[in-house]
């Protein structure tokens, strides 16, 4: 993939190309930096993969007809991180929750609302999810898609959706409520 | 419906994902059980503190600037001012149109320089909040509650004032970064356009308004009592104009 993209270059890239890259994909630079940041957690190997992501949106705009620039630019940054994973850190593929170690059932509503208004503990907490459930959050809660978008970033069926934001959002609550509970336990 | 089921989409009726049928179906659910009620209720909670935490995680300027000059050059008319005929005449006519308002402060097009360069990534910082649920990350007309949601979030106190009763009301603030700092952004509104009003510290001297039109936009900057300000809308000039006098009074 690297070298051809070295091999191809974008100066003889279709100046039609070019502005509808403009037009329609640039606009969402921070969507895709910000799904790369949250699924490599590094602000340098996101800025390296999302601009590799966008190159390949370039090259591959000609092929885009649809109607959602957005969706199909992540689906690429989506891809494009997880090959990145795969080479670079595979390790963090294979980390799944541990549920018994975070299965806390005592948590109370103001425990959680305590932990999950710490930005720092919240960030962590997120951050700490398998990558499946960390992009299905990320996707819905931070970047704001439907159902139909983040089936169609991560291909797969908007049933799924729903219950991997459901289990996503379950371990986030126990992981945050967890931590919480075991730094209180530190202090007492 | 088992409870087991119900537990699974409520996070459809939650992410707005159901018709107007099956969430009045749901509501009455709801009306019945306590339990899912309380998961509800949890959910709220939880999607509050993610959207109050500000975790987007905007593209830093280095990745703006690289896929820039990158992928555009040769076509990119501010940061090269090589400008295609079209964006010759359209740039041409947002001068002439910026010149004709007398009481407006001459635009400084005089080439790559780095005003310029900013001015494109101020346009940029204001099209990226256009789109949705970017514009605020604290979305209040009362200047006493965006003032303090600031706080601790950048290291100075930008002044958040809300101009209601001129035309222009306060709608929120949000994070911006320009230059590779982050800076307070208020949002104003304008009959049915935003404005956009950049603010960070600075350690240059004040200067008077520079003002210029680019891509459609029009774009103000001042540096007044160690702040540096710049707006930005697709409001009229004397719009900006008028909300910029407000700002420094």
């Amino acid at each position: 993939m690297k070298e051809q993209d070295q091999g191809r270059s974008p100066d003889v890239q279709d100046s039609q190309d070019r502005e509808r890259f403009e037009r329609l994909v640039l606009p969402y630079m921070d969507a895709a930096y910000n799904l790369a940041r949250w699924l490599l957690r590094n602000s340098h190997d996101a800025e390296d993969v999302a601009q590799e992501a966008l190159l390949r949106a370039l090259r591959f705009i000609g092929g885009f007809h649809g109607e959602d620039a957005r969706a199909w630019l992540l689906r690429i940054v989506r891809n494009t991180c997880y090959t990145w994973l795969e080479k670079n850190r595979p390790a963090d593929l294979m980390t799944e929750f541990d549920e018994e170690a975070h299965s806390q059932t005592t948590a109370t509503p103001e425990t959680l609302a305590i932990a999950a208004g710490d930005r720092e503990r919240l960030a962590a907490a997120l951050g700490g999810l398998s990558p499946r459930f960390r992009e299905v959050l990320v996707l819905r809660e931070i970047e704001g898609c439907s159902y139909r978008e983040i089936a169609q970033i991560i291909s797969i069926p908007i049933g799924t959706v729903m219950s991997s934001l459901a289990r996503a959002r379950h371990q986030l609550q126990r992981s945050l409520t967890g931590a919480a509970q075991k730094e209180a336990a530190r202090e007492l | 419906m088992s409870c087991e089921q119900t537990r699974l989409i409520l996070h459809a009726y939650f992410d707005s994902e159901f018709d107007a049928v099956r969430a009045a179906e749901f509501e009455g659910h709801l009306q019945d059980c306590a339990e899912c009620m309380a998961a509800l209720e949890t959910q709220k909670l939880l999607r509050d503190a993610i959207h109050r935490s500000g975790l987007y995680e905007r593209a830093p300027v280095s990745l703006r600037r690289a896929v820039r000059s990158q992928f555009l050059a040769g076509r990119e008319s501010i940061t090269t001012a090589r400008f295609s005929s079209w964006r010759w005449l359209s740039a041409a006519a947002a001068v002439a149109i910026v010149a004709v308002a007398a009481w407006f402060v001459m635009p400084v097009l005089r080439g790559p320089s780095q005003e310029l360069t900013l001015a494109a990534e101020i346009v940029d910082a204001h099209l990226r909040s256009l789109q949705a649920g970017h514009l605020t990350d604290v979305a209040s007309t009362d200047q006493h509650t965006v003032k303090p949601w600031f706080d601790g979030k950048v290291d100075f106190a930008p002044p958040v004032r809300d101009f209601s009763d001129q035309g222009f009301p306060l709608l929120g603030g949000r994070l911006d970064v320009l230059g590779g700092r982050t800076v307070a952004a208020l949002v104003y509104g304008r009959r049915k356009h935003y404005v956009s009003v950049f603010v960070q510290p600075t350690n240059e001297e004040d200067h008077p308004p520079k003002s210029g039109s680019l891509r459609g936009y029009a774009w103000s900057h001042w540096r007044n009592n160690s702040m540096d300000y710049w707006i930005v809308s697709d409001t009229s000039p004397a719009d900006l104009e008028a909300l910029r006098r407000l700002l420094a009074q």
